[in-house]
């Protein structure tokens, strides 16, 4: 193999992150070989065919135009990142011949000049060579006025993109952007000579027959009904080893679970199997049914602007009168994982030392008397002239969430706390009333992290409340100038274990301030038939065939 | 005639203008917008948020917005869909096959199993056979189509697997044998419900007729009673169902949500409530007006149907 096409290693997630380090005294790479999409070229031995079931309809094709997680789904089959990241949290090269570090030159010392060296041997499905053009006008058109693009975010920071050569693009960066690589690795590449091409790229008809270099090539699409897609046979990768490959769309959730124990859907995919059917899912012959740790955390949200809840003693006293565990294990059928920080437990970042949560309806009597909140004439607790009374809203039809409700508002009736329900409609629920902040309280789940990178601002740092004329998703309207501080540090640093202090501080800020009550992390019950393999879980992509090119079926 | 039916397309034309009107203030009144799915994203702003708005101009007032897409329409363009930039037109025409298919069948057995069933129950009223249709059809009407059709596939798919579970067809069969089994069980449970109704209409209006003046005397002079239940009966009896079958047009066409969704049936029911839930707008207003349309169309067919039979009723 010549030195370009060299196997990539396997290494921990620790050592990945460190080759990016700036000025690190980089950890040397000792992996194991590793990863099949080295071993490449050659026959391909794909055969058979594979059913994957979502319950929500892809239609976005174009990567870069607005679009939700199912869509990702065809566009990790058709396309591929310069680099992605794999279930440890490791970067991964993949139309790049080589992960781009300080080590090896890919990344400048102050985090400003990039340089990619690209594969030479990579072919679009249309046969046309991939080229470092083609990087050129992905990364521009990701940020081009006119196209209706999806995330701007990192992009808007680069400057100068030259093509060195067809296997080498350099670019500058007008700010060190420590997130920017966890972006590119959610980036895939369009082909310069078939999406440039369209005089209007929002309305190419390439985005309803995408090309791509991925293992899967578009074959046709039912609208409301399939996508079908053939394997790659002259892609860069070890895989496909499936001949055809079947997006269904299935509705309905109970509908989805009957056609995977019929054999219609081979693998569930989004949305996956309800709670209800985990018991008998699990029993179900051929099949292969497991529990995995999503990337949401479910919390129950407090504006802070809320007079009720300025005072940290309140906020205190409301999460210990949540009995979680038994929310849990009514309710989840004891599936998700409780926690008290909102980075998935799975992650590199993820601070496993915040003091556990106690439920104590006495801790948190005793919190509110000392706080001077006493109960009035309608035994409800007040203090200066502040009645602890407020409402909380989720989706409306969302009964399990509607039971917590209820669950809690007795509990916090118990101490002299009223709690309104009052439940919207999601496009309510998710429009001003929650990006502008108007409601007192919120059950949510959220995915805090984008991909595998621990960067919050948009959540938390001050400036970032669309209340206050912010950019951003800060809707608890916190404000912590540590935080803020440490937002501004974390963002700057690209060595991954100083970054982790200033990201474990942050979580432990954010546990003791409590603007949102953590409650716990989602866990679903995901299955495919026997015989499927590499189905695997990674905590840091959005959707379930992340890495469909290497999967199998017998 | 002439004039009769210049008049009633005026009518129509002026219909299509209300609804239109009031379904787009209605859709757009409504909280929520094509963008709001995107606000959980992770990573998403408002900032970006609204920069896509502008640039898919839906920040634009609304009468400027409706304007905008109703002169489109009169010159033949439908507009294209926010979810996947295809036109109206192709999308809507994409899901007719499905919903023919299995409207037109399942409409097919219910008209002919139900004016059966319906003519046999009146003319042998309060016997065996009227007592177990009138049951059965009360039963019919009362199971939910969604638990039938599940009920129908644990039987017949899980555990006999005589049947598919679900879809049109097998990708890359695609044969006539294989829609054929694939029609089975959606047709079927969607039949069940409109065999009831129709029985029910059909045993009325027999029942109305078969008592009436002139099927005495047809009967007193002598013809053979099955003559005079097929001419004199069932020929009457049958045109107040012309104005039903008309007024069905539309249903037929619209297609069967639910049954749509249990048998992952690609048709119009499931476009309509997908665009609904992406305020997928320009996909929702096409679908309102082609119902309208043929709302129109279908009562419009039945009149002139109906005034062509009953040589009592002269438009004009």
């Amino acid at each position: 193999m010549s030195d370009t096409k060299k196997p990539f290693m396997n290494t921990t997630r620790r050592q990945a992150l460190g080759l990016l380090a700036l000025g690190a005294s980089g950890v040397v790479m000792t992996g194991l070989p590793g990863f099949s999409r080295a071993f490449a070229q050659g026959t391909k031995d794909a055969k058979g065919q594979l059913t994957v079931g979502f319950s929500q309809e892809p239609t976005v094709f174009n990567p870069h135009m607005p679009h939700i997680e199912v869509d990702e789904g065809i566009h990790f089959s058709i396309f591929d990142p310069l680099f992605y990241v794999d279930e440890k949290g490791a970067f991964v090269a993949a139309l790049a011949a080589e992960v781009p570090t300080v080590e090896n030159g890919g990344i400048s010392a102050d985090g400003l000049s990039w340089k990619v060296k690209l594969r030479n041997d990579v072919k679009w499905h249309d046969g046309t060579p991939f080229t470092a053009e083609d990087v050129k006008f992905t990364l521009e058109l990701l940020v081009d006025p006119n196209f209706r693009s999806w995330r701007k975010t990192g992009h808007e920071f680069v400057r100068e993109l030259t093509v060195v050569s067809p296997t080498e693009i350099t670019w500058k960066m007008e700010k060190p952007f420590a997130p920017y690589p966890s972006i590119l690795a959610s980036t895939f590449i369009t082909p310069k000579h078939a999406l440039g091409s369209a005089a209007d790229r929002n309305t190419a008809p390439y985005n309803n027959a995408p090309i791509g270099t991925g293992p899967f090539k578009w074959k046709e699409r039912v609208a409301g009904d399939y996508i079908l897609l053939e394997a790659n046979k002259d892609y860069f990768g070890a895989g496909p080893h499936i001949e055809t490959l079947i997006y269904k769309y299935v509705p309905d959730l109970n509908v989805l679970y009957t056609q995977f124990k019929t054999g219609d859907i081979d693998v569930v995919g989004l949305q996956w199997i309800t709670p209800d059917h985990y018991d008998e899912a699990k029993a179900l012959e051929g099949k292969v049914v497991t529990v995995v740790p999503g990337s949401t955390v479910e919390s129950f949200t407090l504006n802070m602007e809320r007079p009720q809840f300025k005072d940290p003693k309140v906020r205190k006293a409301l999460y210990h009168a949540i009995d979680k565990q038994s929310i849990i294990d009514a309710l989840y059928y004891g599936l998700p994982t409780p926690t008290e920080s909102y980075v998935p437990q799975q992650s590199f970042y993820y601070n496993p030392d915040l003091p556990k949560h106690e439920y104590s309806m006495e801790k948190a009597k005793a919190l509110l008397d000392d706080a001077g909140w006493m109960p009035g004439a309608d035994g409800i607790r007040a203090k200066d002239g502040v009645k602890l009374a407020f409402t909380c809203s989720t989706t409306a039809g969302n009964h399990i969430r509607e039971q917590v409700q209820q669950y809690m508002q007795q509990s916090f009736k118990d101490l002299g706390i009223e709690m309104t329900i009052s439940n919207l409609p999601p496009a309510v629920m998710w429009g001003d009333y929650w990006m502008l902040s108007k409601f007192d309280s919120v059950i949510v789940g959220l995915d805090f992290l984008t991909g595998p990178d621990p960067d919050t601002s948009d959540f938390f740092r001050s400036t970032s409340s669309a209340a206050k004329g912010g950019a951003g998703q800060n809707t608890w309207q916190f404000a912590n100038k540590e935080v803020d501080d440490l937002l501004a540090k974390g963002g700057s640093l690209f060595v991954p274990e100083e970054r982790k202090a200033a990201y474990f501080k942050i979580q432990e800020i954010m546990r003791a301030e409590l603007p949102f009550l953590p409650l716990f992390q989602y866990a679903t019950v995901r299955g495919h038939k026997q015989g499927v393999e590499n189905v695997v879980f990674n905590i840091n992509t959005r959707i379930d065939t992340w890495n469909v090119g290497s999967w199998t079926v017998s | 005639m002439l004039s009769y039916l210049l008049n009633r397309l005026w009518q129509s034309l002026i219909l299509l203008v209300l609804v239109s009107t009031i379904g787009f203030a209605v859709l757009n009144l409504a909280p929520g917008g094509p963008l709001s799915q995107f606000a959980l994203t992770p990573g998403m702003t408002r900032e970006a948020l609204d920069r896509i708005a502008e640039q898919m101009g839906l920040n634009r007032p609304l009468p400027i917005q409706y304007l905008d897409w109703a002169w489109r329409l009169l010159q033949g363009d439908w507009g294209t869909s926010y979810r996947d930039q295809r036109p109206v037109l192709e999308i809507i025409s994409g899901h007719l096959f499905a919903t023919l298919l299995l409207m037109g069948s399942s409409t097919l057995i219910s008209i002919l199993v139900g004016t059966w069933i319906g003519i046999k129950g009146a003319t042998k009223r309060y016997s065996l056979f009227d007592y177990t249709a009138t049951i059965g059809a009360m039963v019919a009407l009362s199971i939910p189509t969604f638990w039938f059709g599940l009920v129908a596939i644990y039987v017949f798919a899980l555990k006999l697997k005589w049947l598919p579970a679900g879809s049109m067809y097998t990708i890359g069969d695609q044969s006539f044998s294989d829609y054929a089994i694939h029609l089975i069980m959606p047709s079927l449970v969607l039949a069940l419900v409109n065999i009831a109704v129709w029985s029910r209409y059909m045993r009325t209006a027999t029942l109305d007729v078969i008592n009436q003046d002139f099927v005495r005397t047809a009967r007193a002079k002598g013809l053979a009673p099955r003559r005079v239940l097929m001419k004199h009966v069932v020929g009457n009896a049958l045109l107040p169902m012309i104005t039903l079958a008309g007024l069905q047009l539309p249903t037929i066409l619209g297609g069967a949500l639910v049954t749509e969704t249990v048998f992952t049936w690609p048709g119009m029911g499931r476009l309509f409530l997908d665009s609904l839930g992406y305020h997928d707008y320009p996909v929702v207003m096409g679908l309102l007006m082609f119902s309208a349309i043929l709302v129109l169309a279908g009562s419009l067919i039945a009149d002139l149907l109906v005034a062509l039979v009953d040589p009592r009723i002269r438009l004009g």
